[in-house]
C-alpha cells in the first residue's frame, strides 16, 4: 500500500482527518526550508505539500509569490530541492511527500528524468499547477512508471462529467478546490462543496483535501463532515515564515503552534 | 514526379489546440469551462453570417479599414532592390493593428453577456484598443501593465484612463508584459464567473491564439487583393514584427500556402542576440509552457524565466505565438533579429525619407525590410507590416535623444 494509502486507513480508523501544510522549498533558505519541514512534521503534519519556486506562478497570489521570489533570490534549483526531500525522507519514512509545482519546471529537466528524481528522493505525489486533466497524459505515464501520483485537481464549478473522469483516475487524494482564483488566505474558501464531496465520495474516488483558502481551525470540520479527507493550508503556513523571516526561534514556534491547532482540529 | 506533402494551414490548430507540439490549454483547471465556452461560441458563430457582417462593418466604419497598402517609393530606391510596401495598420482607429482582435473579441464578450473584460497590455496599444471597444459597449474595463511599461509609455496609460479603463501598474517580476500577463490570469481565474478575458496576441491558452490570428488575418487578405491589383502579381516577400506575433501571423497566415512568397518574423534583438540581452525566443530561447501554451521560451539552465530586454515595449516578451513556433519548425517562415539601434534607425529612416513615423515595435520590421531589399530584384516585392503609428514613442525616442519633452 502507498503511504497516502496508509495515512488515510490510519486516519479513518482514529477518526480524524489529515492536516497537510504546504511551503516552498528554498524559502527562506535552503537549510532553513529543511528545519521548517522538520518542525511541521514533528508538530502532527499529516502529510507534506511542497513546492518548487518557479519565476512565474500564475496559479498562486501574493503569499506564495513572494515566497517562490525569496527561494529564487538565492538561487534555489531544482537539483536543490530533490535534495531538501531526499533529506526529509531520510529521517522521517512515512509521511506522504507531495509536490506543487507548475510545468515548465518538469518539462525543462525532460519528462522522464524529472519523475525519476522525484521517485529516487522520496516523493509520494505530483501535482501540476497548470497542467489540466486533458493535458495530462505524458505526465500521467511518466509518474505511473515511477510509482508516483499523479494529482487530479476538482475545480469548484466542475460538472458531472468532469468528476467522473476524477473518480475513475486520480489515485492518491484529489486536490479539492475550496474556492475558484489563485491561492491565498486572504479569501476564505467559500463554496459548498457537499455535493461534489458527495459525489466523489459515491464514486468511490479517492480521498479529498480542500486546499485554496484554508487558514483558520475553524473552518476545518464543516469540511471533514461533508466528506473530505483532509485539508490543505499553503498561505498560511507561508505567511508565518515570511512574517518571522529575520527571527527563526519565534517562526519554528509560530509554525508548530498553527500545525497543532490546525492539526487539533482535525479530530471529530 | 516528387511531390511534396502539402499542409492545410486552415485545419491547424487541431481540435485539442496544438500546432504539433506547440499550443494546447495548460491553465488551472478552474479555467477549463470559460475556455471551453469560449471555444464552443466561437466556432459557432465564426462563420455566422451575422457575426461576420458585424465584425466586417465594425472594421469598415469604426476602425476604417481596409487600411491602405502603400508603395515606399523613396525608401525602396534608398535601399536599392525590391520594392517596399507597408501595410498600414498604423492608419486604422487607434494606431495599430491590436484593434481589429480586440472589436472581434468584444462581439464574442457580448453573446457571453459578460461585463466586465480585462486585458494585458505592454506598449499600450492593445489595452488602448481594448479601453476602446469597452467604452464604446460600456463595460467595465481592467488593464493590466508592467510597472515599468506605464512609465516608458506613459502616454497610452493616460488614454487608457481617459478612455475609462482601471490600469493597474504590476509591480512582481521584471514589471513587463510578462508579469502583466500572469496578473491578468490570476484576476481571470478569480473572477471567470463575470469576466471576459480579451486576450492581446497570439499566445495564451487555445482557443486564443486561433481566434486572435482569425481576427488579425483581415490584415493578409486585405495585402493580398491589394497587391494582386497594384503589381499584378503576388509579393515575394513578408516582414513582420513578432513579440507575441499576432500582426505577424494576420499578414502571414492568408499567404502561407503560397510557396513563392517568403516570409520573414523580426524578433527583438535587444542588444544583440549573442549578448542573451533580447526578447528573441525563437533565435535563442526553447520550447517551454508558459502562459497556458508550449511554445519557444527564453529561460535559464532551470526552466526559471529569464527578463527579456527591448527598446520597444510591445515586443519585451519571453515567449512568442505557439503557431509562430511550429512555422519556424516546420520551415515555412524564417525567424530572425533586429537590434535596439538598428531598430532605431529604421524609424528615423522612415520618419525622414517617407514622413511616417513607425512605431518601434514596427521599426523593427522595417530596419530588416532595408536588410533584405538589397538582395534582391527590382521588380520583386516586399509588404511590410506597418503595425503600429510610433506617436506613442516619442518620449522613449526623445530620451535616447538626450532631450525632455
Amino acid at each position: 500500500m502507498t503511504r497516502y494509502g496508509l495515512l488515510f486507513e490510519n486516519l479513518k480508523r482514529k477518526q480524524e482527518g489529515a492536516f497537510v501544510p504546504f511551503v516552498m522549498l528554498g524559502d527562506p533558505g535552503i537549510e532553513q526550508s529543511f528545519e521548517i519541514i522538520c518542525t511541521l512534521i514533528d508538530a502532527g503534519a499529516d502529510a507534506l505539500e511542497l513546492g518548487f519556486p518557479f519565476s512565474d506562478p500564475i496559479a498562486d497570489g501574493p503569499t506564495i509569490q513572494k515566497s517562490a521570489l525569496r527561494a529564487l533570490k538565492h538561487n534555489t534549483t531544482p537539483d536543490q530541492c530533490f535534495e531538501i526531500i531526499a533529506k526529509v525522507r531520510a529521517r522521517y519514512s512515512e509521511i506522504p511527500i507531495g509536490l506543487l509545482l507548475y510545468s515548465n519546471l518538469v518539462m525543462k529537466r525532460g519528462l522522464a528524468e524529472f519523475y525519476q528524481a522525484a521517485h529516487m528522493s522520496g516523493v509520494d505525489s505530483v501535482l501540476l499547477a497548470d497542467v489540466p486533466f486533458r493535458e495530462s497524459e505524458p505526465f500521467r505515464e511518466q509518474a505511473k512508471k515511477n510509482k508516483i501520483d499523479h494529482i487530479l485537481i476538482a475545480a469548484p464549478n466542475a460538472d458531472e462529467k468532469a468528476l467522473a473522469n476524477i473518480a475513475s483516475s486520480a489515485t492518491g487524494y484529489i486536490y479539492m478546490l475550496g474556492r475558484a482564483g489563485v491561492t491565498g488566505a486572504e479569501n476564505q474558501a467559500d463554496c459548498d462543496l457537499s455535493n461534489t464531496l458527495g459525489e466523489l465520495l459515491q464514486k468511490k474516488a479517492t480521498p479529498s483535501l480542500i486546499g485554496f483558502g484554508i487558514s483558520r481551525p475553524e473552518q476545518i470540520k464543516n469540511y471533514l463532515l461533508a466528506g473530505a479527507a483532509g485539508v490543505i493550508a499553503g498561505s498560511a503556513t507561508v505567511n508565518i515564515i515570511e512574517k518571522h523571516e529575520t527571527n527563526a526561534e519565534v517562526m519554528h514556534r509560530e509554525l508548530a503552534l498553527f500545525c497543532q491547532a490546525m492539526k487539533a482540529a482535525t479530530k471529530l | 514526379m516528387s511531390t511534396k506533402p502539402t499542409i492545410d494551414y486552415s485545419a491547424m490548430p487541431d481540435e485539442s489546440g496544438h500546432f504539433g507540439i506547440f499550443g494546447g490549454r495548460f491553465v488551472s483547471e478552474t479555467l477549463m469551462y470559460a475556455l471551453d465556452e469560449l471555444q464552443e461560441i466561437y466556432t459557432r458563430v465564426k462563420n455566422d453570417p451575422d457575426f461576420v457582417a458585424e465584425f466586417d462593418k465594425d472594421l469598415a466604419y469604426y476602425v476604417g479599414r481596409p487600411s491602405p497598402l502603400y508603395h515606399a517609393e523613396r525608401l525602396s530606391r534608398e535601399c536599392g532592390g525590391a520594392q517596399i510596401y507597408l501595410k498600414r495598420e498604423d492608419l486604422n482607429h487607434t494606431g495599430a493593428h491590436k484593434v481589429n482582435n480586440t472589436i472581434g473579441q468584444a462581439l464574442l464578450a457580448k453573446y457571453t453577456g459578460k461585463k466586465r473584460v480585462i486585458a494585458e497590455t505592454g506598449a499600450g496599444q492593445h489595452g488602448v484598443a481594448t479601453a476602446t471597444v469597452a467604452a464604446r459597449l460600456g463595460l467595465e474595463c481592467v488593464v493590466y501593465m508592467g510597472a515599468e511599461d506605464v512609465q516608458r509609455q506613459a502616454l497610452n496609460v493616460y488614454r487608457m484612463k481617459l478612455l475609462g479603463a482601471t490600469v493597474v501598474p504590476v509591480t512582481s517580476g521584471s514589471k513587463t508584459l510578462k508579469d502583466a500577463m500572469n496578473e491578468a490570469m490570476r484576476d481571470w481565474v478569480t473572477n471567470v464567473d463575470n469576466t471576459f478575458y480579451i486576450i492581446g496576441t497570439v499566445a495564451g491558452p487555445h482557443p486564443y491564439p486561433q481566434l486572435v490570428r482569425d481576427f488579425q488575418c483581415v490584415i493578409g487578405r486585405e495585402a493580398r487583393q491589394q497587391c494582386l491589383a497594384q503589381t499584378g502579381r503576388l509579393p515575394d516577400a513578408l516582414v513582420a514584427c513578432v513579440g507575441g506575433g499576432s500582426n505577424a501571423i494576420g499578414l502571414f497566415h492568408p499567404f502561407l500556402s503560397d510557396d513563392s512568397v517568403s516570409m520573414f518574423g523580426v524578433e527583438a534583438g535587444g542588444y544583440g542576440v549573442e549578448t542573451g540581452k533580447h526578447a528573441a525566443p525563437l533565435n535563442d530561447g526553447i520550447p517551454g509552457i508558459l502562459h497556458g501554451n508550449r511554445t519557444y521560451l527564453m529561460e535559464d539552465e532551470n526552466g526559471q524565466i529569464i527578463e527579456t530586454h527591448s527598446v520597444s515595449a510591445g515586443l519585451d516578451y519571453p515567449g512568442v505565438g505557439p503557431e509562430h513556433s511550429w512555422l519556424k519548425d516546420i520551415g515555412r517562415v524564417k525567424y530572425v533579429a533586429i537590434n535596439d539601434d538598428e531598430a532605431m534607425n529604421g524609424f528615423r529612416r522612415l520618419t525622414k525619407v517617407e514622413g511616417i513615423m513607425p512605431a518601434l515595435e514596427s521599426s523593427h520590421a522595417i530596419a530588416y525590410a532595408e536588410k533584405l531589399a538589397p538582395q534582391m530584384d527590382k521588380d520583386e516585392t516586399i509588404i511590410v507590416n506597418l503595425s503600429g503609428r510610433g506617436d506613442k514613442d516619442i518620449l522613449t525616442v526623445a530620451k535616447i535623444d538626450g532631450i525632455e519633452v
